[in-house]
């Protein structure tokens, strides 16, 4: 049987395998029992005895741990208690999230000093509140254990501590004294810090022959210089997707990576969401190689190979009637998709925009002339303000490693880049790193610091003083949320002292320029506490175009080479460009495309898959099964510019047959490799290949696309998944529709199931909520908490998912724990595939507890640890729960996560779980065992610990704060739209939450008046009355979408409440 | 015994109202004197110099009422401009008076009545009277129990004695009498009865494990909450501030304790006695604050900073023992029951004020808060007076049915405050 949503090529065909693994859903093996094989208790080997053994001992231990004395608990109180800090109650400081070029203004939950938890802020025009994956968890990496303690310089092969700045800045100036004439560089990731760039500036004006260059791991210079030519200025504009109707996106993936994804999510979610009955959204065109998380939220998706790129650009800028001559496309599809893009760019001029992630000038010297022709310019496209997100040049940095290596370069300072890991030659870049001075600012013994003689590392941002400048004109402020936890000094400040600054001391430089800048101190204050300074009109121009540079790049284009077979390198949303490798939260962080978690792989199509290892997935349940249902997948060696890699294949539809994708940021190791756990981390250990090897230098710019072989190893290679671990059983859990359906009938969409629901219901009864079950009915009194989550906005970008962890201490559990499906997410997206097989669309459904009414987990606890609170709250009481995992047995959602390990380092004897260190679990799971890493708890929530069952709470500690609040100010609209983890952080708005017994929130509004048409529960007609509501999909496109549609349906108004 | 009772409930009573009489007759003294305690009196004694000036007096001093008010509102504006308050600062520097702008005139006229009305309590035995009658009478019912169990048990052995002689004197032949330690009967009713009492002991000293009721630990400096809260009257909320904003009702840092101890470097009242009888030298207790704090008394000043780690050369923080220690799993947040359930702490920690050392006046048991939470009363908003917290406005259910009589009052237990997750998350 053909399913209409499917997960996985099993659920699509209905494979044996799968069937069988549908009834077989916890297949966890019992631990300690192990060698009881499956002869069951009375027939393993001393059944009897172990079990009393197990017994006695733990009854032995519960009598040891309960009779002990209890301990003598110290309360120390501060000595002197700055005036700023209650104990028990959180500061929030505005500040910036760096990480090389992108920023994002933040505040930042402190909790008795230590920061705990990022959130957006609001106040700024940009980002407008949102986060990402990336922002969410660094908050982490403030307190990874890996991170450099001291100054350190080399003697012989090994770093010993310098025991003071001062002896190191001593030391510098001996250095510095040597080298004579020869230049000094600072290698850096982009800046777009004003005072930084000036204490550059400054430190540069010592040095005579000095230069800066800024190096970005995943470059931008081919847009750079595109619009060198184009605009006569080396930047990137400011997008305005909130503007564009048509939105056209050639391998750009602006709501994943791509410049500034938390900036562009929020503005596409403006006009992507359905306001009022009836929809009018923007139209989304992807071409791409490889599925992406932008194209799979396309509206129309077409594939082509990366080198077809300027093909379609030029194809595209001859439709729109550019002096281009149209090229031939053989691809049918591919010329439909370029007509049907020109033809809705036409319809929309000044309000289109097209976009491309191509790293090629050329292309985007032809993308420029498009955006120019559909009157983009001024419009969509700004350039009274430009981006400043990546200023790397490709060319200055090759020109770098060249110097290096001919010992042209006196002295290397190296801040925030990782050249060793991520430059594609990187061979050639240790040789030249011999050969000079290097100092490294690099906060941990990264690829790069351990090759080079110095390492002074810098503060972590929460630890700094700083200021951002991510769009010209627009300023975000950077403060310190702690202290420096160890004896780490910022980057400027050793800048200003080694160039016989006055001001020596960042911090102060930093006042005295705000405080000059912005007029006074109050005003530097107010800028500090509201975290951007930013002009009192929006700074809109148009650039002035010249069109000289297209016939040069029109003609490039279209002799450009075309592989058989191609590779995209991409970023994942959780890895980025591989500086966060280290943080265990955005490893386990699935892949909203392929749901695979610690590893990176070879993203294949089906068709790809058949020709290469002769597995026809699609057609063959054997050979589906055979490939899916072990975590173990073949292996392929996939070769290019004289280097390879050997890397599991995952065969995922959307992708065109001759491309394969590979993610950056994985593969971190040392260069000597037993110390990768030490160096580079326990998270980063043996988590996936890296890829950076295989980027192309084409004479101007880094490819990041390129033609590859590809081999059969023979081998296999074992990959977490989490998207296997829990099925929909063919239940209708989705719903969509087209936008020319949606409204020549709204109530259609939903017509079917509203139907159905009726004819639940006995003879005579009317209310769906009290008469379709024989329970009684509680009443909420004040309170009822609801969620709305919008299918149409919810991109699939996961911050709800780092959110979540990080405000609900939920537990990394590691690679080998994920492959058996302990998994600990308390909120996941579940992705669906649907319709084409070779082009499928990709629906992203956030599934969490959805708090039933009439919960089907709260009946079967034996011990009433779940229950159901007034306020329509789904309880977990853990320290009642024993573990039956009766409940998660009897979810329908698949939502209850049981603790088989003590996660959290909650466990009552200390070292409790050394002996389980080794073969069966990764390192990782020990990491809360560290009172560094433990830092990062949100005190408010409980860890649990061992053989508890676990779940989303509805951040009820954020429930009971507001609660609090509001009973304090005496007003009850403080609760009305009150702001759970995951709500907070998305960047699109999809998620909101409230009180719906108010009828003035916006949860209440979206379900009675609002949405009344798109607004479904998942599993309604099992009577479990969630108090999570979904709004159906959706899309602005001219196909069949969506479940068959009963026309002439009459809807009838119920209230959800 | 009945008459006795019947009589001291009468003298009792009669007590209560003679003392209702005279102080609701004294309105605005007890006025000043509540607002004296929570403004003035961590600073203030009304007859003696403490951190401050003796209050007592002041029209003899204070230029004008008009002054005192100017003063209490902006003291530090006064020490600029005016030639008086220049005087007072000069003598007592470096404690400057804190500003109450928000003290209105009448409430500045009821402190200054109050401390000049004010005479030193007489200090003796108290005659508190007669201790509160014990309402336990378990031990009774079970001695009581025993008697009748044994009453029983002899008149069945006599029953059965005496049926046995009948039995003999009818001629029904009947076997010996078993022996009631070999009758199995006795035996099944001696075993159920052993088993029921021992595991009802082992159960509840099971669940007593952990918990800490009259823990009373020896803290590093014996500092008698009687001495501070109880005779110096300092409000609880001086120290403890963070019981009205935070979860923690946090101990107080040793810069607020030097707030008051920079002035007050000796003990002079009542001798302090411990439980074991040794009495505690209140002036050695000081020096060890002293100590802590880094804070020399010869000097009167606090330690040099020498090596400049921002704090006096010596300072400490002062390791406390915690006395009251809520497992991990449970959230208690101080400013829910003090600003929202209006709460005393004496409710949940007991007479702290008649405490020397402190310990654990209840078992702080999950029963224990249960219980309190089923019966007390939220401040329910009243719809027609506009009395009460508005935020319980919205629960309309509640609000019908106190209309039409199906509620008497909302319990905190009827808003949700016995569920799970009020608690534990």
């Amino acid at each position: 049987m053909k399913r209409k949503y499917w997960q996985n090529f099993g659920e699509l065909n209905g494979t044996e395998a799968f069937e069988e693994s549908t009834k077989n859903e916890f297949q966890e093996d019992l631990l300690p029992l192990a060698d009881l094989d499956d002869k069951g208790l009375l027939d393993a080997k001393t059944p009897r005895r172990d079990f009393l053994k197990y017994l006695g001992f733990s009854t032995a231990a519960a009598a040891i741990a309960a009779s002990c004395e209890m301990p003598v608990r110290k309360s120390v109180p501060f000595l002197q208690k700055p005036d700023d800090l209650i104990p028990g109650i959180a500061n929030y400081y505005a500040s910036t999230y760096v990480n090389g070029g992108d920023a994002i203004s933040i505040i930042v939950k402190q909790r008795d000093g230590r920061p705990i938890k990022i959130e957006g802020n609001e106040m700024s025009s940009i980002t407008k509140g949102g986060t990402n994956a990336q922002a969410q968890a660094s908050v982490l990496d403030l307190y990874d254990t890996t991170r450099l303690r001291y100054p350190m310089q080399k003697d012989g092969k090994q770093f010993k501590e310098v025991t003071s700045f001062d002896s190191f800045d001593k030391i510098i100036a001996g250095q510095m004294a040597s080298i004579g004439s020869k230049p000094v560089v600072l290698l850096t990731s982009t800046i777009h810090s004003p005072t930084t760039l000036q204490i550059i500036a400054e430190f540069l004006a010592k040095y005579p022959n000095s230069r800066h260059v800024q190096y970005d791991a995943v470059s931008y210079s081919g847009m750079l210089l595109a619009n060198e030519a184009c605009y006569g200025k080396k930047a990137i504009p400011s997008y305005h997707f909130d503007n564009a109707k048509v939105i056209v996106s050639l391998d750009a993936d602006f709501l994943g990576t791509w410049l500034s994804p938390v900036e562009f999510s929020k503005q596409y979610g403006v006009n992507r969401k359905v306001k009022g009955a009836k929809a009018d959204l923007n139209r989304h065109f992807h071409f791409e190689g490889a599925m992406s998380l932008t194209g799979s939220n396309a509206d129309d998706r077409y594939l082509h190979k990366p080198s077809e790129t300027g093909v379609i650009a030029l194809a595209l800028l001859a439709k729109l009637g550019g002096t281009a001559s149209a090229p031939a496309i053989a691809d049918a599809k591919l010329v439909k998709g370029i007509d049907a893009a020109a033809a809705a760019l036409n319809a929309n001029k000044g309000a289109g925009l097209v976009v491309s992630g191509s790293n090629d000038v050329n292309v985007q010297i032809i993308v420029n002339a498009i955006n120019e022709m559909i009157g983009a310019n001024g419009k969509t496209i700004n350039w009274g303000s430009t981006s400043n997100y990546r200023k790397g040049i490709d060319a200055d940095m090759v020109k770098l490693v060249n110097d290096m290596n001919t010992g042209d370069v006196g002295a290397l300072l190296l801040y925030d880049v990782n050249p060793i890991y991520s430059y594609t030659d990187s061979k050639k870049f240790a040789e030249g790193l011999n050969k000079t001075i290097s100092i490294s600012f690099n906060p941990t013994m990264d690829e790069t610091t351990e090759l080079c003689k110095y390492s002074i590392p810098s503060h972590h941002w929460l630890e700094s003083w700083g200021d951002a400048e991510p769009k010209s004109g627009y300023i975000s402020m950077i403060q310190p949320a702690i202290n420096p936890l160890f004896k780490t000094r910022a980057f400027q400040t050793s800048l200003l002292k080694w160039s016989g600054n006055t001001i020596a001391d960042y911090e102060v430089y930093f006042k005295n320029y705000w405080t000059t800048k912005l007029g006074s101190e109050d005003a530097y204050n107010i800028a500090l506490q509201n975290g951007v300074v930013e002009p009192a009109t929006p700074l809109i121009s148009e650039g002035a175009f010249t069109n000289a540079a297209l016939t040069e790049a029109a003609t490039k284009v279209a002799t450009t080479k075309s592989g058989a077979v191609e590779v995209v390198l991409y970023q994942k949303v959780s890895m980025g460009d591989g500086r966060h490798a280290n943080n265990p939260w955005l490893q386990e962080l699935p892949d909203p495309i392929s749901k695979v978690t610690w590893d990176n792989y070879v993203m294949m199509s089906p068709a790809m898959a058949k020709t290469v290892f002769n597995i026809d997935i699609l057609n063959n349940s054997g050979q589906a099964d055979d490939y899916e249902v072990h975590p173990e997948k073949p292996v392929v060696k996939v070769t290019a510019n004289g280097r390879s890699i050997e890397l599991p294949v995952m065969i995922i539809p959307g992708n065109h047959p001759n491309v394969i994708a590979i993610a950056v940021g994985y593969g971190r190791q040392s260069n000597d490799a037993g110390k990768t756990l030490e160096y580079i981390g326990r998270s980063a250990y043996e988590a996936g290949k890296n890829a950076y090897p295989l980027v192309n230098f084409n004479g101007t710019t880094f490819q990041y696309a390129t033609e590859v072989k590809i081999e059969k190893v023979g081998k296999t290679y074992p990959l977490a998944q989490t998207q296997v671990h829990a099925f929909t059983e063919d239940r209708p859990i989705i719903y969509e529709t087209s936008q020319a359906k949606f409204n020549a009938n709204p109530a259609a969409v939903l017509g079917e199931v509203n139907a159905e629901l009726k004819t639940l219901l006995a003879p005579g009864a009317k209310d769906y909520v009290k008469d379709g079950t024989m329970y009684p009915y509680h009443e909420k009194p004040g309170i009822k908490w609801g969620m709305s989550i919008d299918l149409n906005t919810c991109t699939g970008c996961s911050a709800c998912v780092v959110a979540c962890i990080a405000e609900n201490n939920v537990s990394v559990v590691g690679k080998k724990e994920v492959a058996r499906y302990h998994d600990m997410h308390w909120l996941r997206i579940d992705r669906y595939f649907t319709g084409n097989m070779e082009n499928p669309d990709v629906v992203f459904q956030p599934m969490l507890c959805q708090h039933c009414d009439n919960a089907p987990c709260e009946n079967v606890c034996p011990v009433a640890a779940t229950n159901h609170s007034s306020e329509g709250l789904n309880q977990m009481a853990y320290n009642r729960c024993i573990g039956t995992r009766y409940c998660a047995n009897n979810c329908p959602y698949k939502v209850r996560r049981f603790n088989w390990m003590d996660y959290t380092g909650a466990d009552s004897f200390p070292n409790n779980q050394e002996p389980l260190r080794g073969a069966e679990f990764n390192e990782v799971i020990f990491q809360m065992n560290d009172d560094l890493t433990r830092m990062v708890l949100n005190p408010d929530v409980t860890v649990r610990s061992r053989g508890v069952m676990e779940k989303c709470s509805f951040c009820v500690q954020r429930l009971q704060e507001g609660k609090l609040e509001a009973k304090k100010q005496q007003d009850p609209g403080l609760v009305r739209n009150l702001r759970t983890a995951c709500s907070q952080a998305c960047p699109t708005n999809a998620i909101m939450f409230g009180n719906v017994n108010d009828k003035e929130s916006e949860v209440y509004k979206i379900r009675n008046v609002e949405q009344v048409n798109r607004n479904f529960y998942v599993l309604d007609q099992l009577h479990t009355l969630p108090n999570v509501n979904y709004l159906a999909k959706v899309r602005n496109t001219d196909r069949q979408v969506g479940h068959q549609e009963h026309h002439g349906e009459v809807h009838e108004e119920k209230e959800h409440s | 015994m009945s008459r006795i009772r019947i009589i001291f409930n009468k003298f009792f009573s009669g007590f209560i109202f003679i003392v209702l009489v005279t102080f609701s007759s004294n309105v605005i003294a007890a006025d000043g004197e509540a607002l004296f305690k929570t403004n003035c009196a961590s600073c203030h004694k009304p007859d003696k110099d403490f951190s401050g000036p003796a209050l007592k007096g002041w029209s003899e001093r204070a230029p004008s009422k008009d002054w005192v008010y100017k003063w209490i509102a902006n003291p530090a504006n006064m020490i600029a401009t005016d030639a008086y308050a220049k005087t007072l600062f000069e003598k007592w520097k470096p404690s400057i008076m804190t500003a109450f702008p928000q003290l209105k005139k009448d409430e500045i006229d009821a402190i200054l009545k109050y401390v000049d009305d004010y005479t030193p309590p007489t200090i003796g035995p108290q005659a508190n009277g007669q201790p509160q009658g014990s309402d336990d009478n378990s031990l009774l019912f079970g001695i009581l129990t025993i008697i009748l169990a044994l009453i029983a048990f002899i008149l069945i052995q006599v029953n059965s004695n005496l049926r046995k002689l009948s039995d003999d004197k009818e001629g029904v032949i009947r076997g010996e009498p078993i022996p009631f330690y070999r009758n199995k009967s006795y035996l099944m009713i001696g075993i159920l009865t052993l088993f029921a009492v021992g595991g009802y002991f082992t159960i509840d000293g099971a669940i007593g494990l952990g918990r800490q009721k009259n823990y009373q630990p020896e803290q590093p400096i014996y500092y008698s909450h009687k001495v501070h809260a109880g005779i110096n009257q300092i409000s609880c909320l001086y120290c403890h501030g963070g019981a009205q904003d935070s979860k923690h009702a946090n101990i107080p840092s040793v810069n607020v304790c030097m707030n008051c101890h920079m002035a007050i470097d000796k003990y002079e009242g009542e001798p302090i006695v411990k439980e074991d009888g040794k009495s505690v030298n209140g002036t050695a207790e000081i020096q060890k604050l002293y100590a802590y704090a880094g804070w020399n008394p010869v000097a009167k000043a606090y330690n040099p900073d020498n090596n400049a780690d921002g704090i006096p050369d010596g300072a400490s923080p002062i390791p406390w023992v915690r006395v009251h220690n809520l497992p991990d799993h449970v959230y208690f947040n101080h400013s829910q029951h003090i600003k929202v359930g209006k709460q005393q702490c004496q409710t949940c920690h007991g007479n702290i004020q008649e405490m020397p050392e402190v310990y654990q006046f209840t078992d702080l048991s999950m029963g224990w808060c249960i219980n309190c939470h089923r019966e007390s009363k939220v401040d329910f908003y009243n719809h027609e007076t506009g009395e009460g917290n508005k935020f319980y406005s919205i629960y309309d259910k509640f609000h019908k049915d106190l209309k039409s009589g199906k509620m008497d009052s909302v319990t905190v237990g009827h808003i949700g405050g016995i569920e799970c997750q009020k608690c534990h998350y």
